[in-house]
């Protein structure tokens, strides 16, 4: 038999997360702090809406970009929210996910050879999918001293001329860091300077904690050269109708719209017209879900605070991501440790690239009492550690 | 923060004062505060337990009753309403709009006693020009809190 597998995706490094997963769905007892989703339910009139789309019998295919009245009222979301006009007939294109979107919008722009800066600790599948579509990715060590953001610096120092495209992640998963308007603004000039494209993924865009979320397409010269990746999954609590969208110039929305074309058809009807009712009238379960999370954040902040374990204020998503150096151990230990012995889920900074080392991913998206008791029990682990060590 | 205060202590009066400082990240002093001050301008008026009687062995039995009534010259409903909501068995009193007047919400030990109460007392007032009783079968959410089933967290423990 000839060989039977792709070089280039056997070669591909498969997710950080999985191995964790399988062994701690061998546990039936884990207690896990190691989601990546909303606890609450979708709420109800979306889930209805969704229902009654299936009753009408609106069961068959979309047009390819998506439905004309959800990629209006997404339009009107970002002139809402950014004040920023993008034209629902060219420049909106409805994806499976904002994973999707993710994936066909660096196909869409490179050209073999092109590198991708890609700022780490960040989300599992930039680095993959920017290889996938014949990049180079580039990594750029974010710093805990710098609360993870990006830097005007540490981009301009990433720049070579091959540079084609910088993927911006925030609100981060996993640090739970913010890029303030001010942070924007600086990299905005660099980014401008040398002419490269942004793909900004604001998934968490509704979930801030400090002030509103600022996109980097409101800062001047922007708009044109990003790819604005948002979804339905975070802010709306419906990751499993994997639905996200993006929005960019018409150029680029046009082949993306290909690609999504011949590999998708189109994105799932159902959870469309569910998604045409978040943005209508979904406001304010955004409100409620956002100050429970924040209850939590500050909950967590304190008992950190308290177990004296080192961890920035993040600002947006629902992680924390505590340092654990003091314990003289890789992430993935602590982590195989603390499951092995505390029976409790976290997962390794590492997974979410090299520079991750010597931090978790701690995930709030669990109700205050689920909280308390994971807690307590890395209260206890951390002691344990402590005396371990003297 | 009393709107923030106010929704969580609605959901869950028991909570820990230093655990609520934390989360709305404030004082525990200003908590103390602010509750003291929602609860002597009437804002808060009281602390309930909600109880599932349904799953005890004690028996209680309640029901929804509209009654029509004829408002009085110069007090409205408040009058009647009052003669009505001094009753200890009734739990509650609204003024509705629409088909009837009060709906009035009762508990008892059984249906003989709740029957008892409307055709002795209730219809008997003056003011009462009819009544309808409807007894609670099931209660399947009460005060937002759903009753007939738990939650569960149906989630992939470890996720992206």
């Amino acid at each position: 038999m000839k060989k039977m597998l792709s070089d280039q995706i056997v070669a591909l490094k498969p997710s950080g997360i999985r191995k964790f997963f399988d062994i701690v769905s061998e546990m039936d007892d884990a207690i896990s702090l190691g989601v990546g989703e909303p606890d609450f339910d979708t709420p109800w009139h979306i889930r209805d809406e969704g229902i009654y789309s299936l009753e009408k019998g609106r069961t068959f295919y979309t047009s390819n970009a998506g439905l004309k009245e959800l990629k209006e009222e997404i339009s009107k979301y970002h002139k809402r929210k950014q004040g920023v006009t993008y034209d629902p007939a060219n420049e909106v294109l409805v994806t499976v996910g904002g994973s999707e979107a993710i994936d066909i919008g660096l196909r869409a722009v490179i050209n073999p050879g092109d590198e991708v800066l890609i700022p780490q600790p960040s989300f599992v599948s930039y680095e993959p999918c920017a290889i996938m579509a014949g990049g180079v990715p580039v990594i750029i060590e974010l710093k805990a001293e710098n609360e993870f953001r990006l830097t005007a610096q540490e981009l301009e120092d990433a720049i070579t001329e091959r540079t084609k495209v910088l993927v911006l992640p925030f609100p981060n998963n996993p640090t739970g860091a913010i890029m303030e308007r001010a942070d924007l603004e600086a990299v905005a000039e660099v980014i401008r300077k040398h002419d490269i494209l942004v793909m900004s993924d604001e998934i968490y865009a509704e979930l801030t904690y400090k002030e509103k979320h600022v996109s980097i397409v409101e800062i001047e010269g922007m708009r044109e050269r990003t790819i604005l990746i948002n979804g339905f999954s975070k802010a709306y609590a419906m990751t499993g109708w994997r639905l996200g969208y993006a929005c960019g110039p018409k150029e680029i929305i046009q082949q993306m719209t290909k690609i999504h074309q011949f590999a998708i058809m189109c994105a799932p009807t159902t959870s469309q017209y569910a998604a045409v009712e978040a943005l209508r009238n979904g406001e304010s379960d955004v409100q409620e879900m956002r100050a429970a999370y924040n209850q939590r954040r500050r909950y967590l902040m304190n008992a950190f605070r308290e177990m004296k374990l080192e961890c920035f204020e993040p600002f947006g998503a629902f992680y924390v991501f505590p340092c654990i150096k003091e314990f003289g151990m890789t992430s993935e230990e602590f982590a195989e440790r603390f499951l092995a012995e505390e029976k409790v889920a976290v997962v390794p900074g590492t997974a979410f690239g090299d520079c991750g080392e010597g931090y978790l991913r701690i995930s709030y998206a669990y109700s205050l009492d689920n909280l308390k008791v994971a807690i307590g029990k890395l209260a206890d682990f951390v002691e344990k550690l402590r005396a371990e060590k003297k | 923060m009393r709107e923030e205060l106010l929704a969580i202590v609605e959901k869950n009066s028991r909570i820990d004062l230093k655990e609520l400082a934390v989360i709305l990240g404030v004082e525990e002093i200003d908590v103390v505060n602010e509750l003291a001050a929602l609860e002597a301008e009437g804002i808060i008026c009281g602390y309930h337990t909600m109880i599932d009687w349904e799953k005890t062995s004690i028996e209680k039995v309640s029901a929804l009753i509209e009654v029509r009534v004829t408002p009085q010259r110069g007090q409205g409903f408040d009058n009647i309403a009052e003669r009505i909501y001094k009753y200890p068995e009734v739990t509650s009193v609204y003024l509705i709009s629409g088909g009837y007047d009060l709906l009035v919400t009762l508990e008892g030990k059984s249906l003989k006693e709740i029957s008892g109460f409307v055709s002795d007392k209730l219809s008997t007032l003056d003011s009462v020009l009819s009544t309808a009783t409807h007894f609670i079968l099931k209660k399947y959410k009460d005060h937002g809190t759903i009753l007939a089933k738990k939650y569960e967290d149906t989630r992939e423990k470890v996720t992206p």
